[in-house]
């Protein structure tokens, strides 16, 4: 963050929480149910994920209990399976958690869209109900906020959901992912690939996401022919960040 | 299960929660006064599908041509219907038929 832009954002803010704060926000178990009923048909797609998960993280030598314990306390896909996806012995812990930071480095804005609202409720509210935040209940619940309907709990409610499905199934894989014979049968070596380039799909934003893209793999090959070790990885999500910056700037 | 190499992974877990969480609350604690600018938005934007494309890029370059068919049956399905596991299991499906033809040595 640059300091010149912290004198630009004031007046922009008050616009939102001057519209916002005619609305009344309540934090209850109505909103936590509100929050958890509409959020299980997408956490059902998120448990689906959860199997998976489970599977993977067990082929790459995960114990069961490493894998359910990743999942209740990072409750992050997408980081999560990168992390899997590195696993290897001995652990490249500083890879795996570097990795980790800069996938989810886009929480940083999805938390900071929630203030017009979560200002007002209790700071401890606010941080718990932070922890179950996921891309799925984020989308839901700015729906829900903007919507008017002034449950400060659906958070909350949607992101237990997400958290129970997501945990339960993980647990589900994992066990079954013991039992798997020899995975290149079922093709299982392909199921990352595959989750990732669809996942890629869903972030196409247009020409800009092409070039950036292009010059991600490119960096990647190279600093993965010099460097040994998972480095390529976040050499390539790097240049796409500076990539998408310049392409911005001109 | 409890020996030193079950300690390490739960210790790379915590770690992995800690930055996590970092991130989740974070943006709500600090982005406060500091609007982030249009610049960082674009920065952070790029990043996952960056990431993403870096582990492709190196893992497909080794996959050889029936994990690049199936790929672009995965990229086909994914972008018609939007659903990641059903492009998922496209993929798996065809990788599966084009090895188990034998027209192409993987």
């Amino acid at each position: 963050m640059d300091a010149e832009s912290a004198g630009t954002s004031s007046s922009g803010e008050e616009d939102t929480s001057a519209e916002s704060e005619n609305e009344r926000l309540v934090f209850s178990r109505d909103g936590i149910r509100a929050g958890f009923v509409t959020c299980v048909p997408v956490a059902l797609g998120v448990g689906a994920y959860g199997l998976v998960f489970g599977v993977l993280a067990r082929e790459a030598g995960l114990s069961l209990l490493t894998a359910v314990v990743m999942s209740a306390t990072v409750l992050a896909g997408a980081a999560q399976l990168i992390a899997v996806e590195l696993w290897d012995w001995p652990i490249p812990a500083v890879a795996i958690i570097g990795t980790t930071l800069v996938v989810n480095l886009r929480y940083l804005l999805m938390g900071a869209s929630l203030r017009p609202w979560f200002t007002r409720l209790s700071s401890r509210k606010a941080y718990i109900s932070l922890f179950f935040m996921a891309d799925e209940n984020w989308a839901l619940t700015i729906q829900d906020l903007r919507a008017g309907n002034g449950r400060g709990a659906f958070l909350l409610g949607s992101g237990l959901a997400i958290w129970v499905f997501w945990v339960v199934a993980t647990a589900i894989g994992a066990v079954a992912g013991g039992r798997i014979g020899n995975p290149e049968t079922y093709g299982l070596g392909f199921v990352l690939p595959a989750i990732f380039l669809a996942l890629l799909v869903s972030f196409w934003e247009g020409r800009e996401s092409l070039v950036s893209w292009i010059v991600a793999a490119v960096v990647a090959v190279g600093v993965e022919a010099v460097l040994p070790g998972p480095w390529y990885i976040l050499a390539g999500g790097l240049a796409a960040s500076l990539t998408g910056v310049m392409c911005d700037v001109r | 299960m409890f020996g030193d190499a079950s300690l390490t992974a739960l210790v790379v877990v915590v770690g992995m929660s800690i930055v996590t969480y970092a991130t989740k609350a974070g943006g709500f604690w600090a982005l406060d006064r500091v609007e982030p600018s249009d610049t960082v938005r674009d920065g952070l934007d790029a990043l996952p599908g960056g990431i993403l494309v870096a582990i492709l890029a190196v893992r497909l370059l080794e996959g050889g041509p029936s994990e690049w068919v199936a790929g672009i049956a995965v990229l086909v399905v994914a972008h018609r219907t939007e659903s990641v596991l059903l492009a998922m299991v496209v993929g798996i499906g065809t990788l599966l038929i084009v090895r188990r033809r034998g027209a192409v040595i993987v």
